[in-house]
């Protein structure tokens, strides 16, 4: 199917609501899990989800939910998850992507790591627009929303990583790389790069730090509360 | 001959590091600090088969076969996911991304994979002739990179067409007289 028509189906608002629902768990989403999460009923769900992965927008497999096996298990579930294939139109005709992967392969080759770094902490600057750096995890989430990243919390650790005030501590982990086609051709330069924009976006100086802590299928960046920060 | 058409084979990688400061500079330092736990996380990842330590150390950093300012990584594992999960998905990302801090801009290949039969140690020499087919000759089913690889069957098939089974078939012509 065309990406023009694959994303055409986001059209209608049932099938829009199924498909980012699915796309935020970042696992497996089954029938009845999606038709409550979104109000609508069981057999709907069930008729769009299938809309959805026909356009090869989700992939369905299937799952014993119930943890049961053997006779008297049930049939397995159908489950979804988003399909990990690249969707894109442009009008007109555009191709940032192979002329993002001849200046990165230029860059790798150059050896241009701390000159690329240092555009992107400015980029990052000058879209945070304020001259204070994020005030706490909550707004970062939303700045981070905004950027594509598909921020979520994570609890880390147990008590003896709690902070001064009890909380356990959390991280903020993303499940998109807004760059992952140039990232997974060139690693360490564009992690590098995106690592250098977050600082930049998010402040160095302030409650929150973003950090490297590669993870597979997930962005590389994490940002949590800053260890020097505390009072 | 056992059902499947390939033997097991594993993957094995070198990379070569120039350093620009001597080991135990203070340059150098965070690198030397990241070694124990990187390496740790390595022995410990799904896939990971063997990598190279000098006797009676915990890492090869000590080895220099490339050169007295060269340090070399060598390494075998399972597939190629595995090596790349860990060398661009952990803790490994954060020392390549400091790389320029630590090490010189190479212009040839610095890295190097290739196909060995599951059990094989590869040894230094082997790993150095790898990387030399890979800067003369480019990518190819003996030696190749991540952005260009090979799998284990286009390894096998090259392998078997550049050696064949029978040496009687391969025999040259009888020397003219």
């Amino acid at each position: 199917m065309e990406h023009i028509e694959a994303i055409a189906m986001l059209q209608d608002p049932v099938r829009r609501r199924l498909y980012e629902y699915v796309a935020a768990q970042g696992r497996e989403v089954g029938r009845n899990e999606a038709a409550e999460a979104t109000g609508v009923a069981r057999t709907l769900a069930a008729h769009h989800l299938d809309r959805l992965t026909e356009a090869g927008l989700l992939e369905s497999g299937s799952r014993r939910l119930t943890g049961r096996s053997g006779p008297g298990a049930g049939r397995p579930a159908k489950v979804y998850t988003r399909t990990k294939a690249e969707r894109s139109v442009s009008l007109p005709a555009r191709d940032y992507r192979t002329a993002a992967e001849l200046l990165a392969e230029a860059a790798e080759q150059a050896g241009l790591d701390a000159g690329l770094c240092a555009a992107a902490r400015r980029r990052g600057e000058s879209l945070r627009g304020s001259a204070a750096p994020c005030g706490d995890l909550e707004e970062a989430m939303k700045m981070l929303a905004a950027r594509g990243y598909e921020p979520h919390l994570e609890d880390i650790g147990g008590p003896e990583d709690a902070d001064s005030a009890g909380a356990a501590a959390r991280v903020v982990r993303m499940r998109n790389c807004p760059f992952h086609a140039v990232a997974e051709r060139f690693p360490p330069l564009v992690c590098g790069m995106n690592l250098a924009l977050l600082e930049g976006l998010l402040g160095t100086d302030g409650p929150v730090r973003a950090r490297m802590d590669a993870r597979p299928g997930e962005c590389c960046v994490v940002v949590d509360a800053s260890k020097n920060n505390d009072d | 001959m056992t059902a499947s058409p390939h033997p097991a084979a594993h993957l094995a990688q070198l990379n070569v590091a120039t350093l620009l400061h001597p080991f135990d500079d203070p340059r150098i330092a965070p690198f030397v600090e990241m070694l124990d736990p990187v390496n740790a996380a390595a022995d410990g990842t799904p896939g990971f088969v063997w990598r190279l330590v000098e006797e009676g150390e915990a890492d090869a950093t000590g080895l220099r076969p490339a050169g007295e300012n060269v340090i070399v990584n060598l390494s075998v594992w399972e597939n190629q996911e595995a090596l790349w999960d860990f060398a661009y998905r952990s803790g490994h990302l954060e020392v390549m991304r400091r790389r320029r801090e630590w090490f010189e801009r190479h212009v040839e290949a610095h890295l190097v994979l290739w196909w060995i039969p599951a059990g094989h140690i590869p040894t230094v020499t082997e790993a150095l002739e790898r990387l030399a087919d890979l800067r003369a000759h480019g990518p190819s089913p003996r030696a190749f990179t991540f952005a260009s690889s090979y799998s284990a069957a286009e390894a096998a098939e090259d392998l078997r067409a550049a050696v064949p089974a029978h040496p009687a078939e391969a025999a040259p012509p009888a020397a003219r007289p």
